[in-house]
Protein backbone atom coordinates (compact mmCIF):
# COMPACT_ATOMS: atom_id res chain seq x y z
CA UNK A 1 0.00 0.00 0.00
CA UNK A 2 2.40 2.58 0.95
CA UNK A 3 4.91 1.56 -1.52
CA UNK A 4 2.31 2.17 -4.22
CA UNK A 5 1.46 5.46 -3.17
CA UNK A 6 5.34 5.96 -3.39
CA UNK A 7 5.27 4.87 -7.01
CA UNK A 8 2.37 6.92 -7.86
CA UNK A 9 4.04 10.01 -6.25
CA UNK A 10 7.42 9.18 -8.49
CA UNK A 11 5.40 8.77 -10.93
CA UNK A 12 4.00 12.36 -11.17
CA UNK A 13 7.35 13.61 -10.47
CA UNK A 14 8.32 11.94 -13.60
CA UNK A 15 5.25 13.71 -15.60
CA UNK A 16 5.93 17.16 -13.94
CA UNK A 17 9.84 16.73 -15.33
CA UNK A 18 9.09 15.62 -18.75
CA UNK A 19 5.63 17.47 -19.63
CA UNK A 20 6.92 21.20 -20.62
CA UNK A 21 9.74 19.38 -22.83
CA UNK A 22 7.19 16.84 -24.63
CA UNK A 23 4.77 19.84 -24.98
CA UNK A 24 7.50 22.01 -26.68
CA UNK A 25 8.11 18.84 -29.08
CA UNK A 26 4.50 18.60 -30.18
CA UNK A 27 4.09 22.04 -30.85
CA UNK A 28 6.99 22.22 -33.05
CA UNK A 29 5.11 20.10 -35.72
CA UNK A 30 1.77 22.33 -34.91
CA UNK A 31 1.16 23.46 -38.80
CA UNK A 32 -0.30 26.72 -36.83
CA UNK A 33 0.99 30.25 -37.49
CA UNK A 34 0.90 30.78 -33.49
CA UNK A 35 3.73 28.84 -31.40
CA UNK A 36 0.73 27.63 -29.16
CA UNK A 37 -2.66 25.25 -29.05
CA UNK A 38 -4.82 24.42 -31.11
CA UNK A 39 -2.49 22.55 -33.25
CA UNK A 40 -4.33 22.74 -36.54
CA UNK A 41 -2.70 19.95 -38.56
CA UNK A 42 1.38 18.53 -38.75
CA UNK A 43 3.89 19.79 -40.26
CA UNK A 44 7.58 20.53 -40.78
CA UNK A 45 7.30 23.85 -41.73
CA UNK A 46 8.64 25.60 -39.02
CA UNK A 47 11.66 23.18 -39.00
CA UNK A 48 12.28 23.96 -42.83
CA UNK A 49 11.87 28.23 -41.95
CA UNK A 50 14.86 27.09 -38.77
CA UNK A 51 17.61 26.00 -41.52
CA UNK A 52 16.80 29.13 -43.82
CA UNK A 53 17.07 31.77 -40.51
CA UNK A 54 20.59 33.15 -41.08
CA UNK A 55 20.72 34.70 -37.32
CA UNK A 56 20.07 31.07 -35.91
CA UNK A 57 22.36 29.17 -38.15
CA UNK A 58 25.01 32.15 -37.24
CA UNK A 59 23.86 31.42 -33.68
CA UNK A 60 24.22 27.43 -34.15
CA UNK A 61 28.34 28.01 -35.34
CA UNK A 62 29.40 29.95 -32.65
CA UNK A 63 27.87 27.81 -29.85
CA UNK A 64 29.38 24.90 -31.69
CA UNK A 65 33.02 26.31 -32.47
CA UNK A 66 32.60 27.84 -28.95
CA UNK A 67 31.91 24.52 -27.34
CA UNK A 68 34.98 22.27 -29.19
CA UNK A 69 37.10 24.70 -28.48
CA UNK A 70 35.91 25.31 -24.61
CA UNK A 71 36.11 21.07 -24.38
CA UNK A 72 39.29 20.73 -25.86
CA UNK A 73 40.51 22.87 -23.46
CA UNK A 74 39.07 22.17 -20.62
CA UNK A 75 39.00 18.54 -21.26
CA UNK A 76 43.24 18.96 -21.71
CA UNK A 77 43.99 20.82 -18.21
CA UNK A 78 41.07 18.78 -16.54
CA UNK A 79 42.67 15.21 -17.64
CA UNK A 80 46.35 16.54 -16.49
CA UNK A 81 44.46 17.39 -13.11
CA UNK A 82 42.81 14.46 -12.55
CA UNK A 83 46.05 12.10 -13.14
CA UNK A 84 48.04 14.16 -10.66
CA UNK A 85 44.78 14.26 -8.07
CA UNK A 86 44.23 9.81 -9.13
CA UNK A 87 47.97 9.37 -9.59
CA UNK A 88 50.15 10.77 -7.31
CA UNK A 89 49.95 11.81 -3.28
CA UNK A 90 50.14 15.42 -3.32
CA UNK A 91 50.16 17.44 -0.24
CA UNK A 92 46.82 19.02 0.93
CA UNK A 93 44.84 17.13 -1.78
CA UNK A 94 41.90 18.05 -0.28
CA UNK A 95 42.71 22.03 -0.48
CA UNK A 96 43.60 21.37 -4.19
CA UNK A 97 40.52 19.36 -5.28
CA UNK A 98 38.49 22.62 -3.31
CA UNK A 99 40.33 25.17 -4.96
CA UNK A 100 40.08 23.35 -8.19
CA UNK A 101 36.38 22.77 -7.86
CA UNK A 102 35.71 26.35 -6.67
CA UNK A 103 34.35 27.58 -10.10
CA UNK A 104 31.09 25.36 -8.95
CA UNK A 105 30.39 27.14 -5.66
CA UNK A 106 31.14 30.54 -6.73
CA UNK A 107 27.62 32.06 -8.23
CA UNK A 108 27.73 31.99 -12.28
CA UNK A 109 26.86 35.56 -12.01
CA UNK A 110 29.75 36.70 -9.79
CA UNK A 111 31.92 34.82 -11.36
CA UNK A 112 30.89 36.50 -14.73
CA UNK A 113 30.99 39.75 -13.24
CA UNK A 114 34.38 39.17 -11.79
CA UNK A 115 35.60 37.83 -15.15
CA UNK A 116 34.73 40.12 -16.82
CA UNK A 117 35.66 43.29 -15.02
CA UNK A 118 39.37 42.31 -14.54
CA UNK A 119 39.78 41.46 -18.00
CA UNK A 120 38.61 44.93 -19.37
CA UNK A 121 40.71 46.33 -16.41
CA UNK A 122 43.68 44.19 -18.70
CA UNK A 123 42.68 45.79 -21.92
CA UNK A 124 40.46 42.88 -22.83
CA UNK A 125 37.20 43.67 -24.25
CA UNK A 126 34.16 41.68 -24.52
CA UNK A 127 34.94 39.14 -27.07
CA UNK A 128 34.64 35.49 -28.54
CA UNK A 129 38.03 35.20 -26.32
CA UNK A 130 36.75 35.99 -22.92
CA UNK A 131 33.99 34.03 -24.19
CA UNK A 132 36.11 31.30 -24.00
CA UNK A 133 37.81 31.90 -20.98
CA UNK A 134 34.68 32.31 -19.20
CA UNK A 135 33.30 28.96 -20.33
CA UNK A 136 37.06 27.06 -20.02
CA UNK A 137 36.62 28.05 -16.18
CA UNK A 138 32.98 27.29 -15.15
CA UNK A 139 32.92 23.54 -16.98
CA UNK A 140 36.70 22.91 -15.75
CA UNK A 141 35.44 21.41 -12.57
CA UNK A 142 32.66 19.95 -14.06
CA UNK A 143 35.34 17.78 -16.31
CA UNK A 144 37.72 17.13 -13.71
CA UNK A 145 34.82 15.50 -11.21
CA UNK A 146 33.54 13.25 -13.85
CA UNK A 147 37.71 12.28 -15.21
CA UNK A 148 38.58 11.53 -11.86
CA UNK A 149 35.73 9.45 -11.21
CA UNK A 150 36.36 7.70 -13.81
CA UNK A 151 39.96 7.53 -13.44
CA UNK A 152 40.07 5.06 -10.40
CA UNK A 153 38.20 2.85 -11.65
CA UNK A 154 41.09 2.05 -14.23
CA UNK A 155 43.52 -0.49 -12.40
CA UNK A 156 47.30 0.47 -12.25
CA UNK A 157 48.65 -3.21 -12.55
CA UNK A 158 48.00 -3.28 -16.03
CA UNK A 159 50.46 -0.21 -16.50
CA UNK A 160 53.00 -2.41 -13.96
CA UNK A 161 52.82 -5.22 -15.92
CA UNK A 162 53.67 -3.77 -19.14
CA UNK A 163 56.59 -2.46 -17.73
CA UNK A 164 57.89 -5.47 -15.93
CA UNK A 165 57.53 -6.58 -19.65
CA UNK A 166 59.69 -4.06 -21.26
CA UNK A 167 57.80 -1.24 -22.04
CA UNK A 168 58.89 2.08 -21.78
CA UNK A 169 57.03 4.81 -19.57
CA UNK A 170 56.26 6.46 -22.52
CA UNK A 171 55.41 3.55 -25.07
CA UNK A 172 53.05 2.32 -21.68
CA UNK A 173 51.35 5.63 -21.66
CA UNK A 174 50.40 5.60 -25.39
CA UNK A 175 49.42 1.41 -24.92
CA UNK A 176 47.99 1.04 -22.56
CA UNK A 177 46.79 3.68 -20.01
CA UNK A 178 45.94 6.67 -23.09
CA UNK A 179 43.31 3.45 -24.22
CA UNK A 180 42.49 2.82 -21.10
CA UNK A 181 41.45 6.32 -20.18
CA UNK A 182 39.61 7.07 -23.40
CA UNK A 183 36.11 6.59 -21.80
CA UNK A 184 36.91 9.20 -19.08
CA UNK A 185 38.54 11.37 -21.39
CA UNK A 186 35.59 11.23 -23.49
CA UNK A 187 33.03 11.34 -21.28
CA UNK A 188 34.94 14.90 -19.98
CA UNK A 189 34.94 16.31 -23.28
CA UNK A 190 31.33 15.81 -24.01
CA UNK A 191 30.32 17.10 -20.26
CA UNK A 192 32.04 20.42 -21.18
CA UNK A 193 30.50 20.86 -24.43
CA UNK A 194 27.38 20.19 -23.28
CA UNK A 195 27.50 22.76 -20.33
CA UNK A 196 28.79 25.05 -22.84
CA UNK A 197 26.59 24.98 -25.44
CA UNK A 198 23.78 25.31 -22.95
CA UNK A 199 25.62 28.31 -20.93
CA UNK A 200 23.02 31.35 -20.86
CA UNK A 201 23.96 33.30 -17.39
CA UNK A 202 27.51 33.81 -17.92
CA UNK A 203 27.30 34.30 -21.71
CA UNK A 204 25.16 37.30 -21.37
CA UNK A 205 27.65 39.12 -19.71
CA UNK A 206 30.53 38.42 -21.92
CA UNK A 207 29.75 38.28 -25.51
CA UNK A 208 30.79 40.98 -27.63
CA UNK A 209 27.38 42.90 -29.43
CA UNK A 210 26.02 41.26 -31.82
CA UNK A 211 27.06 37.75 -31.26
CA UNK A 212 24.88 35.41 -30.38
CA UNK A 213 25.29 31.58 -28.79
CA UNK A 214 22.12 29.27 -29.60
CA UNK A 215 20.43 30.25 -25.67
CA UNK A 216 20.99 33.73 -26.21
CA UNK A 217 19.41 33.79 -29.42
CA UNK A 218 16.39 31.71 -28.02
CA UNK A 219 16.25 34.71 -24.98
CA UNK A 220 16.34 37.16 -27.51
CA UNK A 221 13.62 35.76 -29.60
CA UNK A 222 11.54 35.25 -26.20
CA UNK A 223 11.33 39.07 -25.89
CA UNK A 224 8.46 39.44 -28.39
CA UNK A 225 6.46 35.95 -27.76
CA UNK A 226 6.73 32.04 -28.38
CA UNK A 227 6.71 31.67 -31.99
CA UNK A 228 6.91 28.14 -33.77
CA UNK A 229 10.47 28.74 -34.85
CA UNK A 230 11.28 28.71 -31.01
CA UNK A 231 9.65 25.64 -30.50
CA UNK A 232 11.31 23.52 -33.42
CA UNK A 233 14.55 25.48 -32.16
CA UNK A 234 13.92 24.12 -28.83
CA UNK A 235 13.20 20.42 -30.63
CA UNK A 236 16.42 20.68 -32.34
CA UNK A 237 18.42 21.30 -29.15
CA UNK A 238 16.48 18.86 -27.10
CA UNK A 239 17.82 16.00 -29.62
CA UNK A 240 21.57 17.28 -29.47
CA UNK A 241 21.58 17.62 -25.47
CA UNK A 242 20.15 14.51 -24.85
CA UNK A 243 21.05 12.41 -28.02
CA UNK A 244 24.49 13.33 -27.49
CA UNK A 245 25.25 12.13 -24.46
CA UNK A 246 23.51 9.19 -25.31
CA UNK A 247 25.56 8.44 -28.09
CA UNK A 248 28.59 9.54 -26.24
CA UNK A 249 27.93 6.87 -23.36
CA UNK A 250 27.33 4.42 -25.84
CA UNK A 251 30.25 5.08 -27.66
CA UNK A 252 32.55 5.02 -24.33
CA UNK A 253 30.69 1.49 -23.64
CA UNK A 254 32.11 -0.06 -26.90
CA UNK A 255 35.36 1.50 -26.26
CA UNK A 256 35.76 0.04 -22.61
CA UNK A 257 34.53 -3.11 -23.68
CA UNK A 258 37.26 -3.37 -26.82
CA UNK A 259 39.95 -2.41 -24.21
CA UNK A 260 38.48 -5.61 -22.13
CA UNK A 261 37.92 -3.54 -18.59
CA UNK B 1 67.67 15.03 -10.04
CA UNK B 2 66.89 11.67 -8.20
CA UNK B 3 64.08 9.74 -9.02
CA UNK B 4 62.33 10.82 -5.74
CA UNK B 5 62.77 14.34 -6.42
CA UNK B 6 61.29 13.59 -10.24
CA UNK B 7 58.37 11.86 -8.72
CA UNK B 8 57.92 14.74 -6.27
CA UNK B 9 57.67 17.33 -8.88
CA UNK B 10 55.48 15.30 -11.60
CA UNK B 11 51.64 15.89 -9.71
CA UNK B 12 52.52 19.76 -10.26
CA UNK B 13 53.37 19.73 -13.23
CA UNK B 14 49.96 18.01 -14.25
CA UNK B 15 48.36 20.30 -11.96
CA UNK B 16 49.92 23.42 -13.26
CA UNK B 17 47.99 24.32 -15.98
CA UNK B 18 44.11 24.41 -14.21
CA UNK B 19 45.30 25.67 -10.82
CA UNK B 20 46.92 28.28 -13.10
CA UNK B 21 43.83 28.98 -15.23
CA UNK B 22 41.86 28.70 -11.81
CA UNK B 23 43.64 31.21 -10.14
CA UNK B 24 44.16 33.86 -13.30
CA UNK B 25 40.25 33.79 -14.49
CA UNK B 26 38.86 32.77 -10.61
CA UNK B 27 40.81 33.89 -7.78
CA UNK B 28 42.27 37.06 -8.79
CA UNK B 29 39.01 38.21 -10.92
CA UNK B 30 37.26 38.13 -7.42
CA UNK B 31 40.40 39.60 -5.38
CA UNK B 32 39.91 42.57 -8.60
CA UNK B 33 36.44 43.20 -7.70
CA UNK B 34 36.92 43.36 -4.03
CA UNK B 35 39.58 46.46 -4.68
CA UNK B 36 36.98 48.05 -7.37
CA UNK B 37 34.09 48.13 -4.91
CA UNK B 38 35.71 50.94 -3.55
CA UNK B 39 36.60 52.90 -6.45
CA UNK B 40 33.39 55.45 -7.60
CA UNK B 41 32.01 55.88 -10.99
CA UNK B 42 32.10 59.86 -11.50
CA UNK B 43 29.48 61.30 -13.66
CA UNK B 44 31.49 61.57 -16.82
CA UNK B 45 31.38 57.65 -16.66
CA UNK B 46 35.27 57.26 -15.58
CA UNK B 47 36.26 55.58 -12.67
CA UNK B 48 38.02 57.19 -9.59
CA UNK B 49 40.14 54.31 -8.25
CA UNK B 50 41.04 55.24 -4.58
CA UNK B 51 38.96 54.31 -1.32
CA UNK B 52 35.50 55.10 -1.56
CA UNK B 53 33.27 53.54 0.80
CA UNK B 54 29.67 55.18 -1.50
CA UNK B 55 28.70 52.22 -3.15
CA UNK B 56 28.96 49.79 -0.11
CA UNK B 57 27.21 52.46 1.91
CA UNK B 58 24.42 52.28 -0.70
CA UNK B 59 24.66 48.51 -1.29
CA UNK B 60 23.69 48.14 2.05
CA UNK B 61 22.06 50.78 3.99
CA UNK B 62 19.47 51.12 0.75
CA UNK B 63 16.64 49.24 1.36
CA UNK B 64 15.40 48.75 -1.96
CA UNK B 65 18.68 46.30 -2.14
CA UNK B 66 17.79 44.86 0.94
CA UNK B 67 14.51 44.20 0.03
CA UNK B 68 15.06 42.36 -3.07
CA UNK B 69 17.95 40.66 -1.18
CA UNK B 70 15.19 39.25 1.29
CA UNK B 71 13.20 38.70 -1.60
CA UNK B 72 15.53 36.10 -3.50
CA UNK B 73 16.59 34.52 0.01
CA UNK B 74 12.66 34.05 0.05
CA UNK B 75 12.63 32.63 -2.99
CA UNK B 76 15.16 30.10 -3.12
CA UNK B 77 14.40 28.80 0.25
CA UNK B 78 10.39 28.11 -0.95
CA UNK B 79 12.40 26.48 -4.24
CA UNK B 80 14.59 24.51 -2.05
CA UNK B 81 11.70 23.29 0.42
CA UNK B 82 9.59 22.40 -2.68
CA UNK B 83 12.10 20.50 -4.52
CA UNK B 84 12.99 18.44 -0.97
CA UNK B 85 9.30 17.78 -0.73
CA UNK B 86 8.88 16.24 -4.05
CA UNK B 87 12.50 15.08 -4.81
CA UNK B 88 12.94 12.73 -1.64
CA UNK B 89 10.01 9.88 -2.52
CA UNK B 90 11.40 10.01 -5.73
CA UNK B 91 14.47 9.17 -5.18
CA UNK B 92 13.51 6.91 -2.29
CA UNK B 93 11.60 5.08 -4.98
CA UNK B 94 14.40 4.66 -7.09
CA UNK B 95 16.91 3.67 -4.81
CA UNK B 96 14.07 1.29 -3.37
CA UNK B 97 13.09 -0.13 -6.81
CA UNK B 98 13.48 -3.79 -7.84
CA UNK B 99 13.66 -2.40 -11.44
CA UNK B 100 16.05 -1.04 -13.54
CA UNK B 101 17.58 1.38 -11.18
CA UNK B 102 20.00 2.73 -13.24
CA UNK B 103 17.31 3.59 -16.15
CA UNK B 104 15.19 5.41 -13.77
CA UNK B 105 18.17 7.54 -12.70
CA UNK B 106 18.78 7.99 -16.59
CA UNK B 107 15.16 8.65 -17.56
CA UNK B 108 15.21 11.88 -14.58
CA UNK B 109 18.79 13.05 -15.62
CA UNK B 110 17.33 13.53 -19.43
CA UNK B 111 15.98 16.76 -18.13
CA UNK B 112 18.95 17.40 -16.74
CA UNK B 113 20.47 17.72 -20.02
CA UNK B 114 18.11 19.53 -21.79
CA UNK B 115 19.00 23.26 -22.40
CA UNK B 116 17.99 25.12 -19.09
CA UNK B 117 16.59 28.32 -21.82
CA UNK B 118 14.21 25.94 -23.41
CA UNK B 119 13.09 23.93 -20.16
CA UNK B 120 12.08 27.60 -18.81
CA UNK B 121 10.44 29.06 -21.81
CA UNK B 122 8.71 25.63 -22.12
CA UNK B 123 6.60 26.72 -19.07
CA UNK B 124 5.13 29.35 -21.53
CA UNK B 125 3.59 26.53 -23.66
CA UNK B 126 1.89 25.18 -20.75
CA UNK B 127 0.42 28.00 -18.39
CA UNK B 128 0.37 31.27 -21.21
CA UNK B 129 -2.71 32.46 -22.57
CA UNK B 130 -2.73 30.10 -25.26
CA UNK B 131 -1.16 27.06 -23.83
CA UNK B 132 -2.22 23.89 -22.93
CA UNK B 133 -3.77 24.66 -19.52
CA UNK B 134 -6.21 27.91 -20.54
CA UNK B 135 -7.21 25.67 -23.71
CA UNK B 136 -7.70 22.51 -21.98
CA UNK B 137 -9.87 24.50 -19.16
CA UNK B 138 -12.10 26.15 -22.34
CA UNK B 139 -12.44 23.52 -23.75
CA UNK B 140 -13.96 21.57 -20.83
CA UNK B 141 -15.97 24.90 -20.27
CA UNK B 142 -14.52 25.30 -16.60
CA UNK B 143 -13.37 28.90 -17.66
CA UNK B 144 -14.41 31.22 -20.04
CA UNK B 145 -12.24 33.47 -20.85
CA UNK B 146 -8.19 32.69 -20.90
CA UNK B 147 -6.89 33.58 -17.27
CA UNK B 148 -3.39 34.90 -16.92
CA UNK B 149 -1.27 32.45 -14.82
CA UNK B 150 1.92 33.54 -16.02
CA UNK B 151 4.74 36.28 -15.05
CA UNK B 152 4.26 36.37 -11.12
CA UNK B 153 5.92 34.62 -8.02
CA UNK B 154 4.81 31.17 -8.49
CA UNK B 155 5.76 30.62 -11.65
CA UNK B 156 9.10 32.06 -11.12
CA UNK B 157 9.17 29.16 -8.17
CA UNK B 158 7.66 26.64 -10.78
CA UNK B 159 10.31 27.30 -13.49
CA UNK B 160 13.01 27.24 -10.76
CA UNK B 161 11.60 24.22 -9.45
CA UNK B 162 11.81 21.92 -12.66
CA UNK B 163 15.64 23.04 -13.48
CA UNK B 164 16.79 22.06 -10.04
CA UNK B 165 14.60 18.98 -8.92
CA UNK B 166 17.21 16.66 -10.41
CA UNK B 167 20.14 18.07 -8.38
CA UNK B 168 17.92 17.26 -5.12
CA UNK B 169 16.98 13.84 -6.61
CA UNK B 170 20.58 13.11 -7.12
CA UNK B 171 22.29 14.18 -4.22
CA UNK B 172 19.03 12.13 -2.10
CA UNK B 173 19.62 8.88 -4.22
CA UNK B 174 23.51 8.57 -4.02
CA UNK B 175 22.89 9.07 -0.35
CA UNK B 176 19.83 6.57 0.10
CA UNK B 177 21.67 4.21 -1.94
CA UNK B 178 24.46 4.03 0.12
CA UNK B 179 22.30 2.59 3.08
CA UNK B 180 22.13 -0.83 3.55
CA UNK B 181 18.44 -2.50 3.21
CA UNK B 182 18.77 -4.92 6.28
CA UNK B 183 18.71 -2.00 8.70
CA UNK B 184 15.56 -1.07 7.55
CA UNK B 185 14.52 -5.10 8.26
CA UNK B 186 16.15 -5.30 11.31
CA UNK B 187 14.41 -2.21 12.98
CA UNK B 188 11.30 -4.33 11.72
CA UNK B 189 12.23 -7.42 12.69
CA UNK B 190 12.50 -5.52 16.64
CA UNK B 191 9.17 -4.44 16.41
CA UNK B 192 9.07 -0.79 14.56
CA UNK B 193 6.44 -0.71 11.97
CA UNK B 194 7.60 0.70 8.34
CA UNK B 195 7.35 4.00 9.04
CA UNK B 196 8.53 3.97 12.95
CA UNK B 197 11.69 2.10 10.63
CA UNK B 198 12.21 4.66 8.52
CA UNK B 199 11.53 7.86 10.84
CA UNK B 200 14.39 6.84 12.75
CA UNK B 201 16.53 5.20 10.74
CA UNK B 202 16.66 5.40 7.23
CA UNK B 203 15.68 9.34 7.17
CA UNK B 204 18.43 10.29 9.77
CA UNK B 205 21.19 8.34 7.28
CA UNK B 206 19.92 9.80 4.27
CA UNK B 207 20.42 13.46 5.52
CA UNK B 208 23.50 14.36 4.66
CA UNK B 209 22.46 13.60 0.53
CA UNK B 210 19.33 15.59 1.40
CA UNK B 211 21.37 18.92 2.73
CA UNK B 212 23.85 18.40 -0.21
CA UNK B 213 20.71 18.51 -2.65
CA UNK B 214 19.31 21.28 -0.45
CA UNK B 215 22.65 23.79 -0.84
CA UNK B 216 23.12 23.15 -4.71
CA UNK B 217 19.10 24.23 -5.37
CA UNK B 218 19.47 27.10 -2.56
CA UNK B 219 22.49 28.49 -3.84
CA UNK B 220 21.39 27.95 -7.62
CA UNK B 221 18.37 29.46 -7.12
CA UNK B 222 19.97 32.55 -5.34
CA UNK B 223 21.98 33.14 -7.69
CA UNK B 224 19.64 33.09 -11.02
CA UNK B 225 18.26 36.04 -13.32
CA UNK B 226 17.00 34.71 -16.22
CA UNK B 227 14.24 32.40 -14.75
CA UNK B 228 13.06 36.11 -13.61
CA UNK B 229 13.42 37.48 -16.67
CA UNK B 230 11.71 34.96 -18.61
CA UNK B 231 9.14 33.63 -15.95
CA UNK B 232 8.24 36.20 -13.78
CA UNK B 233 6.61 39.66 -13.65
CA UNK B 234 7.98 43.30 -13.57
CA UNK B 235 7.99 42.99 -9.58
CA UNK B 236 9.61 40.10 -9.45
CA UNK B 237 13.20 41.25 -10.10
CA UNK B 238 15.94 38.96 -7.64
CA UNK B 239 19.27 39.90 -6.95
CA UNK B 240 21.07 38.62 -9.71
CA UNK B 241 19.03 40.73 -11.87
CA UNK B 242 20.21 43.91 -9.90
CA UNK B 243 24.14 43.05 -10.78
CA UNK B 244 22.91 42.53 -14.21
CA UNK B 245 21.44 45.80 -14.53
CA UNK B 246 24.07 47.54 -12.64
CA UNK B 247 26.88 45.70 -14.91
CA UNK B 248 25.58 45.43 -18.06
CA UNK B 249 22.57 48.61 -18.23
CA UNK B 250 23.64 50.92 -16.30
CA UNK B 251 27.49 50.05 -16.95
CA UNK B 252 28.09 51.19 -12.70
CA UNK B 253 30.66 48.61 -12.79
CA UNK B 254 31.86 49.81 -9.09
CA UNK B 255 28.50 49.35 -7.72
CA UNK B 256 28.04 45.89 -9.76
CA UNK B 257 31.06 45.33 -7.95
CA UNK B 258 29.86 45.73 -4.54
CA UNK B 259 26.53 43.71 -5.18
CA UNK B 260 28.24 41.04 -6.60
CA UNK B 261 30.37 40.66 -3.40
CA UNK B 262 27.61 41.31 -1.46
CA UNK B 263 25.72 37.90 -2.78
CA UNK B 264 28.75 35.94 -3.00
CA UNK B 265 29.10 36.76 0.63
CA UNK B 266 25.46 35.45 1.51
CA UNK B 267 25.63 32.59 -0.63
CA UNK B 268 29.22 32.23 0.44
CA UNK B 269 28.37 32.02 4.47
CA UNK B 270 25.86 28.78 3.85
CA UNK B 271 28.68 27.51 1.80
CA UNK B 272 30.63 27.84 4.68
CA UNK B 273 28.31 26.85 7.26
CA UNK B 274 27.41 23.37 5.28
CA UNK B 275 31.25 22.76 4.67
CA UNK B 276 32.28 23.10 8.40
CA UNK B 277 29.25 20.57 9.45
CA UNK B 278 29.09 18.13 6.20
CA UNK B 279 32.16 18.88 4.54
CA UNK B 280 32.92 18.81 0.77
CA UNK B 281 33.02 15.15 0.27
CA UNK B 282 29.61 14.75 0.46
CA UNK B 283 28.90 17.37 -2.19
CA UNK B 284 31.34 15.96 -4.88
CA UNK B 285 29.69 12.32 -4.56
CA UNK B 286 26.57 13.91 -5.89
CA UNK B 287 27.74 16.25 -8.77
CA UNK B 288 30.27 13.51 -10.14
Amino acid sequence: MGWQLIRGYALLVYVFMFLPVAVVVLLSFNASQFGSFPITGVSLRWFGELAQNEAILRAFRTSIILGLLTALISTTLGVLASLALVRYRVPGENVISTLLIAPILVPEVVLAVALLLFLNFLGINKSFGLLLFGHVIFTLPFVILVVQARLMAIRRDVEEAAMSLGASPVQTFFQITLPLMLPAVLAGALFAFTISFDDITGTLFWKPGGVETVPTQIFAMLRNSISPEINALGTVMIVMTVGLPLLGAAVARILSRKSGT
Amino acid sequence: MSIEARERRQPWILLSPALTAITLLLFVPLLFIVVYSFWLRTATGADQSGFFLDNWREALSDPFYRDILLFTLKIAAITTLVCAVMGYPAAYFIARSRGNKAVLLLLLMLPFWISYIIRTMSWINILGVSGALNTLLLWAGVISEPIQMLYNQTTVILGLVHFLLPFMILNVFVSLDGIDVSLEDAATSLGATRWQAFVQVTLPLSLPGLAAGGLLCFVLAAGTYITPLVLGGPTDAMFANLVYEAIITQLNWPLGSALSLMLLAVLGLLVMIYNRYLGMAQLMKGLG
